[in-house]
């Protein structure tokens, strides 16, 4: 389940139409600016604004649009065309494409923290400290600020975070008397006794989903994926990893996990009518329920991530996403400038406002939004929780230079243990085979 | 799958022999149109594949030459051989049954003891106007176990049925729909390859006291021979190309469909998600040599006797 916010509707590259009546002053701008001599990408961000440009953003986020007619409004020597080439995995294609091809690439693209590393390594994000990024430290939560960084170097800014929580059916957990698991030992036991109780009634639905099992490894210790430059270690044994395996082998082998793929038309039903009890998945899924799941309104609550210690109190991170300044743009400071203004500027309630989970530190902590009460959640403070679950993030995760492809063959190795007999453990040494294989391919050094 | 838009009767036709037209450069003017655009859209593309072909691009490292290495590669890779393995079995199966039937139902209509002939063609060809995404989507949905049709009859005569998706019988339900999509098509092309038997043979073949089954093998079935060549050659195509229906049941049972479950569908994976394009280039261009040989072998062999 590696999705931001709401799953961008698969709409045709959307130029804003608004955005149009800037362009005017935006060319006569970019004139004056090459009369001025270029004004370099060294500049400062500041006054790169104040001189005016144009800038291409690439984002499929429905609330960038509005971000970016609030910056203009404020700079008006600005002018941004933002494009939609796709969701995820489209848009990295096409963003992969276009830096090949060394034509067409955005001054700005959207990017998930997972397919962050691969566009890093291969030198097409610009590093923002020089523009001024490592000031930023302590804006953000641990886990986006993390994931933004590569080495030394930061390349991009987190404009939203997952934060893992237990999104669960009260009306289902009351029904059947069952306590709202507190540890993973707790929720084995509750999906045993839903599934008993009511043969159609599932803990959670999982049809192999890699965000989720990297997400469940972190949350458990596991490092599976160190990366050091060019030098790589895989290891899908290590003890986290492992305590993923037994937890998610004991729901799989025994059925107690619905076969219904994330995001379906099933899967959405599911979570409306009782089929599926349970969610752990990235705080910005209360925007999905809201929009996707109308029936379950009044039904669903949020609770702490379950433990695999009880007592503790760690979380891992879920899908989410940042926009990255490309090596390729023209102009670094003006793009820069725009993109602190979304990610750390007033770009933050405007996505707060469009129903996105913050990555800001201060945004998290504002009273007014750990007291917003949710009317689909029966009116609770569902904020309290989740901002919690995001100070409580794990550190030192890194993800895969090629996670992108590494994904994409999860359901091949580790899928096979939900309809054969293969197990997870042996799906993951599957798993962990090809990535080696792959990334010595591509002239990494795996081991 | 997709079906090549050759005209049915291209391949059947042999061209009569014409005097040379003098003036040579009047001729490329008429087909210039055409080479060009041929040019640009098949000759260039296979072209820019063979040359990647020889390459290989890498994340760290950037672009070598490798000669023929992802030529050795595919010829030793497990997954590209599992991937021609199904589609094979998938050919051998599901293409005898579907022309099968298409036959059947063109003889059937062609006999002219239907009620509601006209009906019964439409209906039948119906499924081809339906775009295969769509056909795909839709079968996709009754497939479903929990709210698809299968479901529905689980449910109501609680019964078990086996999960159509599950990984042992994908294969199969990707046949149902292939076979629901183009039974019509072909269908077509065996009566309107019937419709052209000159009435007079059905004739003599009743003063002969020739029974309707003597009738559908000595004359009906000698007569759509050519028909029936260029059908199994557009299926064999199909098979070897299956890509639509496998590409949108993935996203309904991941672990059954894997990324490299036909060649197309893993060529396709290559590419877009692993990045590895000049290997993509390599799997693609085997496949369609692959194809053409045994396209060509069906049509010598099944054109011999007609000679």
């Amino acid at each position: 389940m590696t999705r931001t916010t709401r799953p961008a509707r698969p709409s045709a590259a959307r130029r804003s139409t608004a955005l149009r009546g800037a362009a005017v002053v935006g060319a006569l701008a970019l004139t004056l600016a090459a009369c001025s001599g270029g004004g370099g990408s060294d500049a400062d961000p500041e006054a790169a604004a104040e001189e005016g440009g144009e800038l291409l953003v690439w984002a499929w986020d429905p609330t960038v649009e509005p971000i970016a007619e609030a910056y203009m409004e404020a700079n008006p020597d600005v002018t941004i065309e933002l494009v939609n080439a796709g969701t995820g995995n489209d848009q990295y294609t096409a963003l992969q494409n276009a830096i090949s091809a060394g034509s067409g690439v955005p001054d700005l693209a959207q990017i998930e923290y997972y397919a962050l590393p691969q566009f890093a390594i291969g030198e097409s994000l610009a590093d923002l400290t020089e523009l001024g990024a490592d000031e930023l430290e302590g804006t953000y939560t641990p886990g986006p600020w993390n994931a933004v960084q590569q080495g030394e170097g930061v390349y991009g800014l987190p404009l939203d975070s997952g934060p893992m929580a237990l999104f669960y059916n009260e009306e289902l957990f009351t029904q059947h008397g069952i306590e709202v698991p507190t540890t993973w030992e707790e929720y084995v036991a509750a999906a045993r006794t839903l599934h008993a109780a009511d043969p159609n009634a599932y803990i959670t639905a999982d049809t192999g989903d890699a965000g989720l099992a990297t997400s469940l490894m972190w949350q458990a210790g596991g490092r599976p994926f160190q990366v050091e430059g060019t030098d790589v270690t895989v290891d899908l044994a290590d003890e986290g990893s492992q305590q993923y395996a037994e937890l998610w082998q004991q729901l799989v082998g025994e059925d107690l996990v619905a076969p219904i793929s994330a995001w379906s038309d099933e899967w959405y039903q599911g979570l409306g009518n009782g089929t599926i009890a349970t969610l752990v998945t990235g705080a910005w899924m209360p925007g999905n329920f809201e929009s996707g799941v109308p029936e379950g309104s009044g039904k669903w609550r949020v609770a702490p991530m379950p433990q695999w210690e009880a007592g503790e109190s760690v979380t891992a991170e879920n899908g989410g996403s940042a926009m990255s300044v490309m090596e390729a743009s023209e102009n670094k400071a003006l793009a820069y400038d725009f993109l602190e203004f979304a990610s750390a500027g007033d770009g933050v309630q405007i996505r707060i406002d469009g129903g996105g989970f913050p990555a800001t530190v201060a945004d998290l902590e504002s009273e007014e939004y750990l007291g917003t009460e949710s009317e689909y959640f029966g009116g609770q403070k569902i904020n309290e929780v989740l901002s919690q679950a995001a100070a409580d993030v794990s550190e030192g995760w890194q993800y895969l230079p090629f996670q992108v492809y590494a994904n994409s063959v999860f359901n091949d190795t580790v899928g096979q243990a939900y309809v054969s007999d293969a197990t997870i453990a042996e799906g993951l040494s599957a798993w962990q085979e090809q990535l080696v294989t792959y990334g010595n391919d591509q002239g990494f050094t795996v081991e | 799958m997709t079906q090549t838009a050759v005209p049915v009767a291209a391949a059947a036709l042999t061209a009569p022999r014409r005097r040379r037209t003098r003036g040579s450069w009047t001729g490329w003017g008429f087909v210039g149109p055409f080479m060009a655009v041929f040019a640009l859209v098949f000759l260039a593309p296979i072209a820019y594949s063979l040359w990647i072909s020889l390459f290989r691009t890498q994340l760290v490292g950037g672009t070598t030459f490798v000669g023929l290495e992802n030529y050795q590669r595919a010829l030793e890779d497990p997954q590209f051989w599992s991937a021609l393995g199904r589609v094979t079995a998938f050919l051998a199966v599901q293409v005898p049954v579907m022309l099968g039937i298409a036959l059947l139902v063109a003889l059937a209509l062609d006999s002219g003891r239907l009620y509601g002939r006209d009906f019964f063609r439409i209906s039948i060809f119906l499924p081809y106007a339906v775009p295969a995404v769509v056909a795909t989507l839709m079968w996709g949905f009754m497939y479903g176990t929990r709210f698809g049709l299968v479901g529905n009859i689980n449910d109501a005569l609680g019964t078990t049925l086996p999960n159509p998706l599950s990984p042992d019988l994908v294969l199969a339900a990707i046949g149902n729909i292939v076979t629901w999509e183009f039974v019509g098509y072909n269908m077509l092309i065996f009566y309107s390859a019937l419709r052209t038997v000159p009435t007079s043979l059905y004739e003599a073949a009743e003063i002969d006291g020739a029974g309707q089954w003597r009738v559908i093998t000595a004359i009906k079935l000698p007569a759509i021979r050519g028909a029936l060549v260029v059908a199994t050659i557009f299926s064999i195509i199909g098979s070897f190309q299956l890509f639509n229906e496998p590409s949108i049941l993935q996203s309904l049972a991941p672990n059954a469909i894997t990324t490299y479950f036909t060649p197309n569908l893993y060529a396709f994976s290559l590419s877009f998600s692993g990045q590895q394009y000049n290997y993509s280039a390599t799997v693609a261009l085997i496949m369609g040599v692959l194809t053409m040989v045994i396209a060509y072998v069906v049509q010598l062999r099944g054109m011999r006797k007609e000679a």
